[in-house]
C-alpha cells in the first residue's frame, strides 16, 4: 500500500514535469551545470559579472542553425565583452542524431573556431526545462537569469544578408536600458529537438 | 500568341493523357512552383475555397522526420485515387539548394504530390499565420477541408494516422 502512494506520488511530479511546456518570458530559470566541449562542466553562475546570458539551444546536423553560426560568433564577439556571453547548447539525443554527439561537437567547434561555449545537454535534462522546441532556439536572461526574451536572433534566417529586424540585439539593447524587451517572443523555423 | 499556343497544346496534352505535370515528367526547376511572399502561397495554397480535402504538409529535404514521413503522404495518392484529397508539399528547403538538392531529391523519390516551394524570408511575420500554436519546428500538417481547418505538429507514423482524420472529413462531405 505504501508503495502503490508512493507509485502515485511519483506518476503525479512525472507527469506534471512533462505537462509543463517550460518558461515563458518574466519566469526565472534555474541554473544548470553542463559539460562543456573542452572537458570542463560549466554553471551560468561560472560567469562572473554577466549582465544576462544569450541562452541559444543550437546543433551542429540543423542546416538552420548551421546558418547561424557566424551569426552566433559575431554576436558573442560583439556582446560577451559587454557582459552578455552566448551560452550554446546542443538539446539533440546523438542516438536518434549522430552528428550531434559530443565528440563531433568538438569537431564543430574547432572548426568553426567557436569562441563561446558549447554545451552538451547529455540525458536531455535541461532542453525541456526552457521548454525548447528546435534548434535554434534563443532564451535571453538578464543577471538575475530572470527570461526576458524568447525567440529567433533576427528576422531572416535563411538569408542573413535579408536581415531587416535583429530581434536578439534589440532585446538586448532593451536590457542594457533596463526596460523590458519588446517583441518578447518571436518565432522562427527550425529544427524539432531530436529524442526517443 | 505564343502563350496560346502552349496552352492549347498543352490543354491537349492534358485531356489526351490525364495526368498532371508532376506525374508526366521528370521534376526540374521549372516545373516548381516558387512563392516568395506568404501572402501569395496562402491565396493560393491555404485560402483555397472547394470541396477538395487538403492535405498540406510543411517539410525541407534538410528535415530528417520530415523525410521520414514524406511517404505516408505519398501513399494517399493510391488510397483516394478516386476521392477528393489533395496532398501538397510545402518546402521550406533554400533556394540556393533547388537545383543541387530538392530536384533532385523530388526525382529519386519519385514524389507525385504537388511540391511548392515556399521562400519569403520572413519567417517570424508569417509562422503565426500558418497556425498561432506552431513553434516554428517542421514537419507540420494542416489539414483541411471548407471551414474545418486542423493543424498537427507531429510526426505521422503510418498512413492509417492520416486516414483517420482524412476518412471523417471526407464522409462529412457526403
Amino acid at each position: 500500500m505504501k508503495n502503490l502512494i508512493f507509485f502515485t506520488l511519483l506518476l503525479g511530479t512525472l507527469s506534471f514535469t512533462f505537462l509543463a511546456d517550460g518558461y515563458k518570458v518574466g519566469d526565472k530559470a534555474a541554473d544548470f551545470k553542463l559539460k562543456n566541449i573542452d572537458g570542463k562542466m560549466i554553471s551560468l553562475s561560472d560567469f562572473e559579472g554577466a549582465k544576462g546570458y544569450i541562452i541559444t539551444f543550437t546543433c551542429n546536423h540543423c542546416p538552420y542553425a548551421v546558418m547561424y553560426e557566424d551569426r552566433l560568433i559575431e554576436l558573442h564577439n560583439k556582446y560577451a565583452p559587454l557582459g552578455y556571453p552566448v551560452v550554446a547548447i546542443n538539446p539533440n539525443d546523438p542516438s536518434v542524431q549522430p552528428a550531434d554527439g559530443y565528440e563531433e561537437m568538438i569537431v564543430r567547434a574547432e572548426e568553426k573556431n567557436f569562441p563561446f561555449v558549447y554545451l552538451f545537454d547529455d540525458g536531455q535534462k535541461v532542453y525541456p526545462n526552457y521548454g525548447a522546441t528546435k534548434t535554434p532556439h534563443v532564451f535571453l536572461l538578464d543577471k538575475d537569469m530572470t527570461v526576458k526574451y524568447i525567440g529567433a536572433i533576427d528576422d531572416s534566417p535563411r538569408d542573413a544578408d535579408a536581415v531587416e529586424v535583429k530581434y536578439l540585439e534589440n532585446a538586448i539593447a532593451s536590457l542594457q536600458k533596463g526596460e523590458n524587451p519588446n517583441p518578447s517572443t518571436t518565432k522562427a523555423i527550425g529544427c524539432s529537438i531530436k529524442s526517443k | 500568341m505564343n502563350f496560346m499556343r502552349t496552352l492549347f497544346f498543352s490543354s491537349i496534352f492534358f485531356l489526351l493523357f490525364n495526368v498532371t505535370p508532376s506525374q508526366a515528367q521528370e521534376w526540374s526547376s521549372d516545373s516548381l512552383i516558387i512563392y516568395r511572399s506568404f501572402d501569395s502561397f496562402e491565396e493560393a495554397i491555404i485560402n483555397t475555397e472547394d470541396d477538395l480535402v487538403y492535405v498540406i504538409n510543411f517539410w525541407a529535404t534538410w528535415c530528417g522526420p520530415c523525410v521520414k514521413e514524406l511517404p505516408h503522404f505519398e501513399s494517399l495518392h493510391n488510397i483516394y485515387k478516386d476521392e477528393k484529397v489533395k496532398v501538397v508539399l510545402v518546402s521550406l528547403d533554400f533556394e540556393k539548394q533547388i537545383d543541387k538538392r530538392l530536384i533532385p531529391f523530388l526525382n529519386k523519390h519519385n514524389i507525385k504530390s504537388e511540391v511548392v516551394l515556399l521562400l519569403d524570408p520572413k519567417e517570424s511575420k508569417w509562422i503565426d499565420r500558418v497556425d498561432p500554436s506552431w513553434s516554428g519546428s517542421i514537419p507540420i500538417t494542416i489539414i483541411k477541408s471548407g471551414d474545418q481547418r486542423n493543424f498537427y505538429e507531429q510526426v505521422f507514423h503510418s498512413p492509417d494516422e492520416l486516414k483517420g482524420i482524412i476518412d471523417p472529413l471526407l464522409k462529412s462531405k457526403k
